[in-house]
């Protein structure tokens, strides 16, 4: 598992942590009931405070991908794939929503756009 | 959370300098850093919190135990490490740990030896042929080895080298791994506690300007850099420390989003380091 956080970023250091981390779980590199570093390891290891390793597992904890277990260590959540699968899906239509914006805004039909999308998925 | 060390309402006069209702509380498992300009009152509140000068007032409470009344006990369990060196300048190391040993009860010989190698220190040198950093190493060794829970260090990274200074932010990091110790240290080299500090306790001339969590300080501090005209403006109160040039102005505030929302796209907003911050308090409201 890898971790890399950047001093000089704008960007809240327990905040790089919660992003590397979900996109580790969603990408399946941390495995569903794998046990992560405790927050002082992590910490150690990334020569950061504690506070901030913790306000990262526990902003991780509140969105549901990882659970801590009193006495044992923080897991990846279990229930997780149904959550990310509907995270993911909600990404897509965004998505999808946007580019038939801009489609309609150069006046395509929508065989026009399905054209497109088939040569994309395809090609991909 | 049950706090380590305890400050309250903490007084003491000198001539010429007074350290003014200085309080502050630490938990167990953490890193405090304790910074301030030089004279601003941070090796008094040591000396007060060690008990070695006495109070004027207010209340010190080390492991929930008052520190004069359970000054014995307490130092048991308290490791410090001072700027300075305050063995004898004679005494090889081992016979520095011969004086050292037997002062403490839970004394633990095995462990020593295990930091002296770590710390590759030569036991039969003299005090006085060590150099700075081995010396603080050595300091550290002693904490370490009588099973220390609070570890109380003025100015230990002072005149040490960046080499020497990253090993012992280490051992620090390794120290907490156990959620019940805590180290409070002072110092003015503030980049070291950018990494490892999880609270900072600032003082300016002997008042506590702020103890919090260090993300909150950078959260909510900024850096303001923007032309001289808003110096006459309604954001003036709330800078501190402006430093003027002839192209522009730059100051520290304490709430950010505040003089952003006030300013707009007149001014930049940068976060500002611990440096920054007590240049400008130093410099004056």
């Amino acid at each position: 598992m890898n971790i890399i956080i950047s001093n000089s970023s704008d960007e809240p250091i327990y905040q790089q942590i919660v992003k590397q981390i979900k996109n580790l779980i969603i990408k399946g590199e941390l495995a569903e009931n794998e046990m992560l570093p405790s927050i002082r390891t992590l910490a150690k290891e990334l020569q950061i405070s504690v506070i901030t390793t913790k306000r990262a597992y526990q902003e991780l904890e509140n969105e549901g991908y990882i659970v801590t277990v009193q006495g044992k260590g923080t897991f990846v959540a279990a229930q997780n794939k149904e959550l990310l699968k509907e995270n993911q899906l909600k990404m897509v239509e965004e998505k999808l929503t946007e580019a038939v914006e801009a489609g309609k805004a150069i006046h395509l039909t929508l065989e026009e756009m399905q054209e497109i999308l088939k040569v994309i998925y395809e090609e991909g | 959370m049950e706090p380590i060390l305890e400050v309250r309402n903490l007084r003491k006069e000198f001539q010429g300098f007074s350290l003014k209702n200085v309080s502050f509380t630490l938990e167990k498992g953490y890193i405090m850093g304790f910074i301030g300009p030089n004279g601003a009152g941070k090796s008094t509140t040591i000396k007060l919190i060690m008990n070695l000068i006495h109070k004027d007032g207010g209340e010190i409470k080390v492991f929930g135990l008052d520190n004069v009344k359970y000054e014995k006990e307490i130092k048991e369990r308290i490791g410090f490490v001072f700027d300075e060196n305050y063995f004898y300048d004679e005494l090889t190391i081992s016979e520095v740990k011969r004086v050292v040993a037997p002062l403490y009860r839970k004394w633990d010989n095995e462990l020593f030896h295990k930091y002296i190698k770590e710390f590759s220190l030569p036991l039969k040198k003299k005090i006085k042929h060590l150099s700075k950093g081995m010396k603080m190493k050595l300091s550290l060794a002693i904490a370490l080895s009588h099973h220390a829970e609070l570890l109380i260090m003025d100015e230990p990274t002072s005149g040490l080298d960046p080499v020497i200074r990253s090993e012992l932010l280490d051992i620090l990091f390794t120290f907490i791994q156990d959620e019940n110790k805590s180290v409070f240290f002072s110092t003015h080299i503030t980049s070291d506690l950018d990494k490892i500090a999880d609270y900072i306790t600032f003082i300016n001339d002997g008042e506590i300007i702020f103890s919090c969590p260090k993300d909150e300080i950078a959260e909510n501090y900024g850096l303001v850099k923007g032309p001289k005209e808003l110096l006459h403006s309604d954001i003036q109160q709330y800078l501190i420390g402006v430093k003027e040039n002839q192209f522009g102005f730059e100051a520290l505030v304490k709430d950010k989003q505040k003089i952003k929302r006030m300013a707009g796209d007149n001014i930049i907003v940068e976060k500002p380091s611990l440096e920054d911050i007590i240049v400008c308090f130093q410099r004056g409201m």
